[in-house]
């Protein structure tokens, strides 16, 4: 075979390493710095929310030694709770005191019966809640990518219409509400799914299953809708481009052509689109568990601060805080390792 | 369409049986404005391994004439297709869905104007080789990536074992457009359109792409369809030519008839418009006056006429027909000899540059 | 190698234009429909809609299918005749939208002078039907809670705590947030570096838990609830404001004015803060829905407004349990409201980003 002499044209830059980009600076040196700076960053934003909630009980409007005892108490007596509790340190001083425990998994005893260990009710809860988010996102991704498919394969026709609308509607559905007329009908009225009942993972993973269908459902609600929507019109945005064209008149079937080659270029969008909602997730799986009565992070964080116990508050916003604040990132590095547009560095 | 149109079963056999029959062809698109005639009236053919230039300026169809012929666009909403394309014997815009993508990568390949876009940015090269061959051909994966690499060498690209794992923006805008004509010929089809095909590209990548063309259609006696507003582009390397304009087919002749004697007034400006090396760099450059003709609502007559320097009367009231340039008689059945020159106009250019 | 011959093309009737006349720009005459079918339509839906009311009290699920049914013939037909009258463009879902929230933002402001029954008393609401069904004709017109308190009140009394609460989160974020993002986007280097350490700060606690940390130390006053709120539109605020700071900052006319000697505090507040309120309280438009819901989201966990006050939120959750099996209406006439309300501003939002700025009208 001949190979031709390409005159005009010079071989471009070669395949770079694995490493993700971060900042587009000076080779090397840049990179490790550009990702040094961001977790500088994460780290400041991590201790600002912790100090944050540390603080927050500052902001109590009620004396924590009067929730503990009760009212009617000699002054003294609340004196003492108040120096047992340390409250009578400095701010800063407590706060140090606390961030040191928790980073060594001591997140303080709860101040309202039955005081419990905080680290140890919150590492019983943790995994529910994180089954239930992670099945409701699966579920959600599961439903939306096809029906984000028709509508944008079809756009404007009479199943990308009706998809729009229903989406619309459901997202103007409150979750709570959701979740109520969920319950209604099918754990209460035909019976089909459980309510109030947990079987752990450990337990048997079909019977877990069906005790978190109905829960993870309702949370792949709302998700579903937004990323329907979002995905339908990224979707319609990859289908105008000339190579889905070049695609279509090599003569790929239309299946062929919407997963390989529309889906990809559109994955990482719906990779930060999951990293966006996650904040949405978290408050659904909350409301969902209260709903449900499940024993899971919702339901602890809302029973505490009903009854005023804000030592369970904190620990749990604390760790809540944390995962979200380190999936984020993660989510973000993720994504510069995966479009192989923007691995390439420097260029 | 009328009287004069001709159903294939009647024309006497031709020689060699033509590769692509186009009759009567029009695309008449809706848009806001009202409906566009894109192709207003299009009739040619190709035989087997003939390379036809289609030459015009922006907005005369040809676009729209390339990717109606191959079917990409077919009557449906937005879009009205009426006459016929016979490829193979067989009618395009007839074909249901299946049928069409049985031809498409397989007996008719395309290569599109944008060697940029062309190509999916987060598949690799080989993916976009090694996909078609399986589908049309149904080899396996190892047997695809050897004809892929096979397919990357064909095309002049260096190193392609280690090119068939890269990612197109790894490559330059000439690497690409080769990609792209691998792609189209991955199977090697009987006709490949390409709709503007170095048109994106630095002049010296055009020629090699050209010549790259040439060398392919020789190797696998393809039959060509090159669409440019380049005229440069299609001299030399095509049969024949046809000059399009308003959405019609305003001449037609074998290249060097039609570059040495035009007979079409807009051919004769297009000519001209072309800069000499020889002329004194000083001169002015000689445009052609005015804009084509909004397609929306097309004039009466000819669609030239109003910027022609040779428009008369007659001219202003029908649209002339494509017409052989001496009056030869045509037989009953209206075939025209090949290599006939053919032009639509009622005073037509001659050799002294009178009409 | 051959060619054909052309045929002749049709030709045009006249040597002018051979091309129909066209009717109005994007109309062609036979788009506009009858006013027929849409006033049987609209007759039958209002005909419809006044027999169930009447002839089908006391039937639950058969009269809300049979009033849904009416509604749906009522729908189609003013928006028939509204096509007619307005043209193809017309949107009946939009002027419905509008309608409601201006009947909920009316009733709301105008609640004390309303005649509408008790809302939140029950101690004078003993002897009154507990639980009582809607029913349009009657003293209470949708119905009854548990105490006796008429729900239509309810409904209306509701609505003005969340709007006030919603709207006060709103412009308190546009206050605060407007303020330091225009600081953050005019000084830039460490205010900017702080204030975005802040404002991610805040992004770091997903918006519910906010909420629910916020509500175990705050007492659920009205004003305390505003706060809460107003943290969680807070963070775009202030990132809008400091976007179209730093866009502005460039332009000529604050270069003119430092040039002139301007002060620091007076170019930000007279160059700079009308141009960043407009995208400001647009946003502020569009999050408004988002606020209501969290309010009600609050209430319904009974971290926000305390009951007997009325809030959307603690009416659905009075529903919770077997309640909302035997007196459905319970949370069906708020979740309704509720839906309807976030429905209507979602919508409307969608509507003018699509005007003001097509490209975020992606929802």
């Amino acid at each position: 075979m001949s190979t031709t002499v390409q005159a005009g044209s010079s071989p471009p830059p070669s395949a770079p390493p694995a490493a993700p980009a971060r900042r587009r600076r000076r080779r090397g040196g840049g990179r490790l710095r550009g990702l040094l700076v961001r977790l500088a960053e994460l780290v400041a934003v991590l201790l600002v929310v912790s100090f944050g909630t540390f603080a927050l009980v500052s902001l109590m409007d009620t004396d924590p030694a009067v929730t503990i005892l009760g009212e009617g108490h000699e002054p003294e007596e609340y004196a003492q709770v108040r120096e047992d509790l340390g409250l009578n340190d400095p701010l800063l001083v407590r706060y140090a005191d606390w961030l040191g425990s928790a980073l060594q998994g001591d997140l303080g005893t709860s101040v309202v019966p039955p005081y419990h260990d905080v680290a140890d009710r919150i590492a019983a809860a943790l995994p529910v809640s994180v089954e239930l988010a992670v099945l409701g996102m699966a579920m959600a991704l599961l439903f939306s990518i096809p029906l984000a498919m028709w509508s944008a394969y079809h756009a404007g026709g009479r199943v990308d219409r009706i998809v729009s609308a229903g989406t619309f509607g459901v997202l103007s559905v409150p979750s709570f509400l959701a979740g109520l007329l969920v319950i209604m009908v099918f754990a209460n009225g035909l019976g089909w799914f459980p309510r109030a009942e947990w079987s752990r993972l450990s337990e048997g993973v079909p019977d877990n299953l069906y005790h978190a269908f109905l829960p993870a459902l309702t949370i792949a609600l709302a998700e579903t809708a937004m990323f329907t929507r979002i995905l339908r019109n990224d979707l319609i945005t990859t289908l105008q481009e000339d190579f889905i064209l070049a695609a279509k008149a090599k003569g790929m079937g239309t299946v062929h052509v919407l997963v390989s080659d529309a889906l990809r270029p559109s994955s990482f969008s719906m990779i930060t689109l999951m990293g966006i909602s996650l904040g949405r997730l978290i408050g659904s799986t909350v409301i969902v568990e209260y709903l449900f009565a499940l024993p899971g992070m919702g339901t602890l964080v809302i029973g505490a601060a009903n009854t005023g116990d804000y030592v369970t508050v904190q620990g749990a916003v604390l760790l809540i805080a944390v995962i979200y604040v380190v999936t984020n990132a993660l989510i973000d590095l993720s994504y510069g390792y995966l479009d192989p547009r923007v691995r390439r560095s420097h260029v | 369409m009328t009287d004069t149109s001709l159903r294939l079963e009647e024309r006497p056999a031709a020689p060699a049986a033509p590769l692509l029959v186009v009759d009567g062809l029009r695309t008449v698109i809706s848009t806001a404005r009202g409906e566009l005639n894109a192709v207003d009236g299009v009739s040619l053919t190709l035989a087997p391994g003939e390379a036809l230039g289609i030459v015009g300026e922006s907005g005369s169809g040809k676009s729209v004439l390339g990717r109606t012929i191959m079917g990409l666009h077919t009557s449906g909403p937005g879009m009205t297709v009426t006459g016929s394309v016979h490829f193979d014997g067989r009618d395009i815009q007839r074909l249901p869905a299946r049928g069409l993508r049985e031809l498409w990568g397989a007996s008719i390949g395309m290569v599109f104007q944008d060697p940029m876009t062309a190509l999916n940015p987060v598949k690799k090269i080989g993916t976009h080789l090694t996909e078609t061959l399986r589908k049309h051909r149904g080899l396996d994966r190892a047997q695809a990536r050897a004809r892929a690499l096979e397919l990357l060498a064909l095309v002049g690209i260096p190193d392609p074992a280690r090119r068939i794992d890269q990612y197109p923006h790894e490559m330059s805008g000439g690497m690409r457009q080769r990609v792209v004509i691998a792609m189209a010929l991955a199977n090697e089809p009987k006709l490949l359109i390409a709709d503007e095909p170095t048109t994106a590209l630095d002049v010296t990548v055009q020629r090699q792409i050209l010549d790259l063309l040439d060398r392919l259609r020789s190797e696998l006696g393809m039959a060509l369809i090159l669409i440019s507003h380049n005229l440069g582009v299609v001299a030399g390397r095509t049969d024949r030519v046809a000059v399009m304009y308003a959405g019609r087919v305003v001449e037609t002749a074998d290249s060097r008839s039609l570059f040495d004697r035009p007979h079409h007034p807009y051919t004769e400006a297009l000519l001209a418009a072309i800069p000499r090396l020889e002329e004194a760099p000083h001169l002015r450059l000689e445009a052609i006056d005015g804009s084509p003709p909004d397609m929306v609502r097309p004039p009466s007559g000819c669609r030239f006429a109003p910027r022609c320097r040779y428009a008369r009367e007659d001219c202003l009231q029908v649209v002339p027909d494509l017409r052989p340039a001496d009056d030869a008689p045509l037989d009953p059945a209206g075939v025209v000899p090949p290599g006939r020159h053919l032009h639509a106009c009622y005073h037509p250019v001659d050799r002294s540059g009178e009409s | 190698m051959s060619e054909r011959t052309m045929s002749p093309v049709e030709l045009p009737a006249e040597p002018a234009a051979a091309v129909p006349p066209v009717g109005e720009p994007g109309q062609a005459p036979t788009s506009r429909p009858r006013p027929w079918r849409g006033l049987l339509l609209t007759v039958a839906g209002v005909v419809a809609l006044v027999a169930v009311v009447v002839g089908l009290r006391e039937t639950g699920w058969t009269q809300a299918g049979a009033a849904l049914a009416a509604f749906v013939l009522l729908y189609l037909g003013l928006a028939e005749l509204g096509r007619h009258r307005f043209g193809a463009s017309f949107d009946l879902t939009l002027w419905l939208c509008v309608v409601w929230l201006v009947l909920l933002v009316g009733s709301a402001i105008a609640a004390p002078l309303l005649p509408l029954g008790e809302h939140e008393d029950i101690a004078t609401t003993m002897m009154d039907p507990a639980m009582a069904r809607p029913d349009l004709t009657s003293e209470f017109p949708l119905g009854t809670n548990n105490f006796g308190l008429d729900l239509l009140s309810r409904v209306v009394y509701g609505a003005r705590a969340s709007l006030v609460v919603s709207i006060g989160a709103v412009l308190i974020g546009m206050v605060v947030g407007g303020t330091v993002g225009i600081l953050a986007g005019y000084f830039r280097r460490s205010t900017d570096r702080v204030v975005g350490i802040f404002t991610n700060s805040l992004l770091a606690v997903p918006p519910l838990i906010l909420l629910i940390a916020l509500a175990t130390v705050l007492e659920p006053t009205l004003r305390n609830i505003a706060f809460a709120l107003s943290l969680l539109a807070l963070p775009s605020m202030i990132r809008m404001a400091r976007a179209s700071t730093m866009a502005f900052a460039q332009r000529e006319f604050v270069l003119a004015g430092k040039a002139m000697g301007a002060s620091s505090s007076r170019i930000m507040f007279r160059e700079l803060l009308p141009n960043v309120l407009l995208p400001l309280a647009s946003y502020g438009m569009v999050i408004v829905s988002v606020l209501i819901v969290a309010e009600a989201s609050l209430s319904f966990l009974g971290l926000g407004i305390q009951a007997p006050a009325p809030s959307w939120g603690n009416m659905i959750a009075e529903g919770e349990g077997r309640v909302f099996e035997e007196h459905p209406h319970i949370v069906l006439v708020p979740g309704t409201v509720l839906f309807l309300t976030v429905f209507a501003f979602n919508a409307l939002g969608e509507k003018a980003r699509k005007r003001f700025d097509p490209r975020s009208a992606k929802l």
